[in-house]
């Protein structure tokens, strides 16, 4: 059983990789098990996350399930 | 629409992972929307002379170009436009590429340039792209300035 993190931007420097395979489960255990800082800075209130492509409103009660892709988005710069 | 080209689509928008010629586009796209009487454009490439040595734009493939197609849908209600264009570009840039082209065709040019100027803030801070140049061989995330956000606020 694994789901996806994605890492966008900056992000992508803290966590050494664009993604990573992580056990299914709920939010909190999935970033509890990462490194302290990369976890900090993805629960940051300027980071924007997307489960399977969707934009989520708020975080609570996540739970990642097998095939799961959950993308965290810092602030953005285009153009 | 009497005047265009046949088959000349209303918007046109594109994210392309490698160099483009705006001056081509540009043309092509005055050529379709021959019924306009004003086309206006904004084309933004990578600064020479900064010391930057390349810049590299990242995506995120399910949000950036469906949220590139909402920003066109959303500017072309928003003005009375004969065509719309939005190229974007992802990857690895060096000094003088070109990064965005933006152009809007209307029958009057206060509808045009309003359009262009809208997509443009709207794509440098609130489109799905993160930015980093390279400076003496280090990366720096770049990120949307106070102005940015200013300039956006002018729509609201």
């Amino acid at each position: 059983m694994s789901a996806r993190l994605v890492f966008l931007g900056r992000l992508e420097d803290l966590a050494g990789a664009g993604e990573c395979e992580v056990p299914a489960g709920p939010l909190e255990a999935v970033l509890a098990a990462l490194e302290p800082d990369l976890a900090v800075a993805l629960l940051g209130e300027r980071v924007r996350i997307a489960l399977n492509g969707a934009l989520l409103a708020n975080r609570g009660g996540i739970v990642l399930g097998e095939g799961d892709e959950l993308a965290f988005l810092p602030p953005v710069s285009g153009g | 629409m009497p005047g265009d080209a046949a088959g000349a689509s209303l918007v046109d928008v594109r994210l392309l992972d490698a160099p483009f010629d705006p001056a081509a586009e540009l043309a092509a796209f005055a050529a379709a929307h021959g019924g306009a009487g004003g086309i206006a454009s904004f084309l933004g490439q990578v600064r020479a002379g900064d010391g930057v040595e390349c810049l590299e734009l990242r995506h995120y493939g399910p949000l950036t170009l469906p949220g590139m197609q909402d920003l066109a849908r959303t500017t072309q209600a928003r003005w009375q436009l004969e065509g719309l264009l939005i190229i974007h570009r992802t990857g690895q840039m060096a000094p003088l590429d070109p990064i965005v082209l933006v152009a809007a065709a209307a029958r009057h040019r206060r509808d045009a340039l309003a359009a262009v100027d809208y997509a443009m803030d709207h794509l440098k801070s609130q489109s799905w792209f993160w930015k980093r140049e390279q400076c003496g061989g280090v990366w720096t995330w770049i990120e949307p300035r106070k102005q940015d956000f200013a300039d956006l606020a002018r729509w609201d």
